[in-house]
């Protein structure tokens, strides 16, 4: 297998007829005396997508993008243009755009040095591992599946998502790398109907790997077991409480609190401008003691890991939260520098016609010593929620949610009856405080995260052990 | 479509697009990026008999178009026969194509850009209270298009939106607070006073300092116009033809059916002169038309494209891509017309939402629960600011509870409805 640099330069260079010295002309054109930093991402991005319903695979699609961004760095200010064409002209109209911030002169970049990365996933292309059929007989399986599993279900909605993604960097500063990603994804939507009442379940996952590894393993038909309980368990759901209460949090995807409350506001952008409610906070104490929270892109094969960023930064495992105390930022190279740290590798876009930003990885707590059991038994009345849709923060007041679309009550200590879903809402600085127990059972996510911040998309994982949070706010209808 | 057609296709579409737009963000007075966007796109469909495949691309190279159709043609041959599949009938496609007015270039060059910015930013930034920055933004873009099919149909669109915005940040440290506004035009002529909008920014961010909790309560609810539209959005979800055959919906079977009070009216005006979503022609090419969504509280109608309207029997309204301008016209149960301050007077005491989080509504159960910010009213006065709480209840509910539409139309959106006053809500606190 040849190196994603040599991939990335046939796929992407080598068509329109660029080497990596038309690179360093590029530069000599963009840097000015007044130019700190410069660089050029490109990108070329097959995707396709299957889908099932009704019983028939009644759709299909298959898409191409590609295009080089760049960027010139002046201070604190930051021009960018970008262009679907990669060929030399474009590229250095592109570069003239981007400069345009900078007063007038001349300058050059380094010399460009091929940096090696240790590969988190394999470079082959997962669209072309599986054969059409056998994404068809996959698809029909999975909704086979789960129409078995329960007469209630009427509905079920399977898809296949792929994406293949080649990307290069070179920077003025010598950076010259490329990663090639694959991304794969099964979902499986349910609607189950009984006497009238309808709820829907939802379940699928994926990672950056082949589209056998997720079939092989047992996770893709776990996916339609899951869909179809949850939707069965909603059935029978009552009003959820409303008010403040205690809440356990199952493990793995809950974690999407972390992502929330804390992750966005330690991203060094927010920071750096002061418009976070942890700015200025590094060293507090903004969590319980044994609460230790990390942002980890070096996980192989998972949904939010990368072997280098998006600015040619090899990812790290980043503590953020240690033992209670706010130790680290996630940075990428701009808001590093003027904030005097190191950048962490979370330097990410959502493609080459977006900038660069400070975003999450795979964001997570680690294990306590607590067992799940004597977690729950410990509380009185309060609501055990281990399913969840999406958050939302303000970063400046901290004040975050997330919906829980698969909760129970607990009473006595014991779980009883599921509750219909409810948002909870809490404040970022202080929820982590609240934390009173940490179990010993860490789960990742199945690979479902989509972290939106200005517009931009990327992939993201979370995980957390179940997790006791006292006095949280509920928003559900019951008194 | 000739070349899908030669690979043996028996229907196909295509749709193409381009934009072109600059934005420019100025912090604390400064350039903080400016940014140059150019978007290309080519999209296939093709049908052999009633199977479909899809595929696109943004690189419009002659071989590139080619290996696009070959791989549209590739999908289809896997799919499976899908009795719904196909263009929208021939008969409904649109041939009347009237100017809408939505093709207004704004001639914006950066440096006057930078110079509307940095106004923007500085006029919200008079305020004391205003301790930090998150900055003005501005945009100008446009956009051409074009869909074709195989029944012969062509269709061309162009239009411009143009933007600036400004966020500021109120206090400092665990008091902070931030808020912003925007304002968003097809013709920059329609842009207020440039200073008004840093202006409005810095009264809703120093609006929210202090903001407290509630308790546990049920209210009142008056949703502020940019927030009213969401609840708008959410009934527009549920009677659009994905969620009704899927049976993902809280108002499956509804047509002929009260979902609001009698006062309220939902029009649809696809051909509204400079309205966001204007357009003569749907995504499948069939002709707009203005017609009521709900009348008299009675759902008339769902918002169908071809595909959703086969699968239940029905035909297509002409909403393939969604829905073209909502006008909600003021009223109330009373027949009274009222603006913000006179809603609040005949609210008493309850809770004006102008904010809200997350994503927790199910329009499969109708069930809504989101987080909310805003201000707690008492004898029809703003008392004071409030964060960190829910509000909850079912949409069905919800809608049938409106009180009162305001006349405080917000421009903004397609959806054109001013503040929405609900009967009684949950509200989660402490």
């Amino acid at each position: 297998m040849d190196s994603p640099l040599v991939l990335a330069e046939r796929n992407l260079l080598a068509p329109g007829g660029l080497s990596v010295p038309d690179l360093e002309k590029v530069f000599s054109r963009v840097m000015a005396p007044s130019i700190d930093a410069a660089d050029l991402y490109f990108q070329h991005s097959r995707s396709e997508s299957w889908m099932l319903e009704d019983g028939i695979v009644r759709d299909g699609s298959h898409s191409i993008e590609q295009g080089v961004g760049v960027r010139a760095i002046a201070g604190d200010k930051t021009g960018f243009a970008y262009s679907d064409d990669i060929v030399l002209p474009q590229l250095l109209e592109a570069a003239g755009a981007a400069r345009a911030i900078a007063q007038s002169g001349n300058g050059a970049g380094r010399p460009l040095a091929v940096r090696d990365n240790h590969a988190l996933y394999p470079a082959d292309d997962p669209i072309d591992g599986l054969d059409s059929a056998a994404k068809i007989a996959l698809l029909r399986e999975l909704d086979a599946l789960a129409r078995s599993l329960d007469p209630r279900i009427k509905q079920v909605m399977v898809s296949l998502a792929a994406t293949h993604d080649s990307v290069l960097v070179a920077a003025a500063d010598g950076t010259l790398c490329a990663d090639v990603r694959p991304l794969t994804r099964v979902n499986v939507r349910v609607i189950a109907e009984d006497g009238g009442r309808r709820e829907a379940g939802y379940a699928g996952g994926g990672g950056r790997c082949a589209y056998r590894e997720l079939v092989d393993s047992g996770r893709a038909h776990g996916w339609a077991r899951e869909a179809v309980r949850q939707a069965l368990v909603n059935l029978d759901a009552v009003d959820a409480p409303a008010g403040t209460m205690d809440v356990v949090l199952g493990p793995g995807w809950p974690g999407v609190l972390l992502h929330e409350a804390i992750g966005h506001g330690l991203e060094g952008d927010f920071n750096r401008k002061g418009a976070s409610a942890f700015a200025g906070r590094m060293g507090d104490k903004v969590a319980a003691e044994g609460v230790t929270v990390v942002d980890d892109g070096t996980l192989p094969g998972r949904r939010g890991s990368l072997s280098v960023d998006d600015e040619g930064t090899a990812t790290h495992c980043t503590t953020l939260i240690e033992n209670g105390r706010l130790v680290g930022y996630m940075q990428d190279k701009h808001n590093a520098r003027l904030m005097g740290m190191a950048p962490t590798g979370n330097g990410r876009r959502e493609s080459f016609a977006h900038l660069p930003m400070p975003r999450m990885t795979n964001t997570y707590m680690l294990a306590g010593e607590r067992d799940p059991a004597e977690i729950i038994a410990s509380v009185e009345r309060g609501l055990y929620a281990v399913n969840f849709g999406g958050g939302q923060v303000d970063i400046t007041n901290g004040k975050f949610v997330f919906s829980a679309n698969e909760a129970y009550l607990i009473e006595h200590g014991r779980v009883t009856r599921p509750v219909k879903g409810a948002t909870l809402i809490g404040s970022g600085p202080d929820v982590l405080t609240r934390v009173t127990m940490v179990g010993n059972d860490l789960k990742l996510d199945e690979g479902v995260g989509v972290c939106g911040k200005d517009g931009q998309s990327v992939p993201v994982g979370v995980g957390m052990p179940t997790t006791k949070v006292t006095g949280m706010t509920i928003g559900g209808t019951a008194a | 479509m000739r070349r899908a057609r030669a690979a043996g296709a028996s229907q196909a579409e295509v749709s193409a697009s381009v934009s072109t737009g600059l934005s420019v963000n100025v912090r604390l007075g400064e350039v903080e990026t400016v940014e140059r966007n150019r978007d290309r796109g080519f999209g296939l469909t093709v049908y052999f008999g009633q199977r479909k495949g899809n595929a696109s691309t943004a690189d419009l190279k002659p071989a590139s178009i080619d290996a696009t159709i070959g791989q549209a043609c590739a999908i289809a041959r896997y799919t499976e026969p899908d009795p719904c599949a196909g263009l929208a009938d021939a008969d409904r496609m649109a041939s009347d194509f009237p100017d809408l007015d939505l093709w207004h270039p704004w001639q914006l060059d950066v440096d006057r850009a930078i110079e509307i910015g940095r106004e923007v930013e500085a006029a919200g930034r008079e305020d004391k209270r205003i301790e930090n920055s998150e900055g003005a933004s501005v945009q100008c873009g446009d956009a051409l298009g074009v869909y074709a099919n195989s029944h012969g149909f062509i269709g061309r669109e162009r239009g411009t939106h143009h933007s600036i915005s400004c966020s500021l940040i109120a206090g400092s440290g665990d008091a902070m607070q931030r808020d912003g506004w925007y304002e968003y035009v097809r013709n920059p002529a329609q842009f207020p006073e440039f200073a008004g909008i840093g202006r409005t920014a810095a009264k809703r961010a120093v609006a929210r300092l202090d903001a407290r909790r509630l308790s546990t309560r049920e209210c009142p609810v008056l949703f502020a116009p940019e927030v009213a539209r969401s609840l708008l959005g959410h009934l527009v979800s549920a009677v659009s033809g994905g969620s009704l055959y899927r049976r993902a919906s809280f108002l499956l079977d509804h047509v002929g059916q009260p979902v609001l009070p009698g006062f309220v009216d939902l029009l649809e005006q696809p051909l509204l002169r400079g309205g966001h979503a204007s357009t003569a022609f749907d995504a499948e090419g069939v002709a707009t038309h203005a017609s009521a969504l709900v009348a008299g509280g009675v759902l008339q109608r769902y918002l169908l494209g071809s595909y959703s309207a086969r699968k239940l029997g029905l035909q297509s309204t002409g909403n393939a891509g969604g829905l073209h301008n909502l006008i909600v016209p003021p009223g109330s149960v009373d027949g009274a017309k009222h603006d913000f301050e006179e809603l609040l007077r005949r609210m008493g005491s309850g809770l004006v939402v102008t904010e809200l989080l997350g994503q927790g509504v199910s329009i499969v159960t109708g069930d809504y629960s989101r987080g909310a910010a805003g201000f707690w009213v008492e004898s029809g006065e703003i008392d004071h600011p409030v964060q960190e709480i829910t509000i909850a209840g079912n949409l069905r509910d919800i809608f049938m509870d409106v009180q009162a539409i305001g006349t405080d139309v917000d421009p903004r959106s397609s959806v054109l409805t001013g503040s929405i006053l609900i009967g009684k809500m949950t509200i989660g606190g402490e």
